[in-house]
């Protein structure tokens, strides 16, 4: 067995181990650290298949973003979770029936299928030799040429994500005082002041 | 004993499981149902890339990075829903989640 394969497995058993606990945790924060070290290892088995890029990117994005902002809300929110156990095992098994039956499925396809004649001969942009262009590069090659539309696309999805979560989460306390600039400019000087004739010795 | 397509594949479809399975098992918690949809995003982008490195098409890992933004996206619009869910609720219970049955 090479040393590739070994990493393979290393980085597979994890990761499916990892997921299991991700599911099967009963503290969420340890969901979400079992999360990361799926993570991570996804980004592993990318490395191996050559993919360096998507693996930082994974590192980057899920480690460094994404579970941290499940990891943030997980302990933001007062939440008790031991009650939100209960009935755990009342759906284990018609989970496991679709779940057993989607895994038999998956696999059948995953160890029968065979690459379609005019696939190889179909590829629009393949990847260049890996001693001459490194990953980042030939992706970057094809991604603002190519597929340059799909990028900007993806640009909106995060922006509008971004709008959508601020929108969501923000709220103005009522008792907080702020400025309306509106009624400020709309004083009057007949609204703001009154004039009183004082009469001497008498006072108002 | 090489390593091929067909070893990530199984990979892919073993994670994608178990996120289903994830989401029935904790049918009563949000949170964890938003992270086995996480791992179900990660089951398919193992698949692409698996495929673009074996089939040595870049389509493939293209795709997977815009799998990644969605998932991004949908994990901050997911997790601001909860926020504000708990906000006026108070709880984050599934089954509690009933306002639009009529």
């Amino acid at each position: 067995m090479n040393l590739s394969a070994l990493f393979f497995y290393l980085f597979a058993t994890v990761a499916i181990a990892a997921a299991f606990m991700v599911i099967a945790a009963r503290n969420p924060v340890h969901s979400v650290l079992f999360l990361i070290l799926a993570f991570v290892n996804a980004a592993g088995l990318f490395v191996l298949v050559g993919a360096e890029f998507l693996a930082m990117i994974l590192v980057v994005v899920y480690v460094g973003a994404v579970a941290v902002l499940f990891l943030f809300v997980v302990m933001m929110l007062d939440v008790d979770f031991a009650e939100l156990r209960q009935g755990f095992l009342q759906y284990l098994p018609v989970g496991a029936i679709v779940g057993f039956i989607f895994l038999a499925e998956l696999l059948l396809i995953a160890g029968t299928w065979i690459t379609g004649a005019g696939v190889v001969g179909a590829i629009r942009s393949p990847i260049p030799p890996a001693s001459e262009v490194t990953n980042t590069q030939a992706l970057g090659r094809v991604l603002y040429t190519t597929y340059v539309h799909f990028f900007e696309l993806a640009g909106l999805v995060l922006l509008v994500a971004m709008i959508g979560a601020i929108v969501l989460t923000l709220h103005h306390k009522k008792e907080a005082k702020r400025q309306n600039v509106a009624a400020q400019n709309a004083r009057s000087k007949a609204s703001a002041i009154e004039i009183r004739k004082v009469r001497p010795g008498q006072g108002i | 004993m090489t390593i091929g397509l067909s070893h990530y594949l199984t990979v892919g479809a073993i994670l994608f499981t178990l996120g289903i399975f994830g989401i029935f098992l904790n049918r009563k918690n949000v949170i964890v149902i938003l992270m086995s949809i996480e791992l179900i995003l990660l089951a398919v982008n193992i698949n692409l890339v698996a495929f673009s490195a074996f089939l040595g098409d870049l389509v493939g890992q293209i795709y997977a990075l815009l799998v990644l933004t969605v998932a991004a996206a949908e994990a901050a619009i997911g997790l601001a829903i909860l926020v504000a869910y708990y906000r006026n609720r108070g709880s984050i219970a599934v089954e509690d989640i009933n306002l639009m049955k009529g």
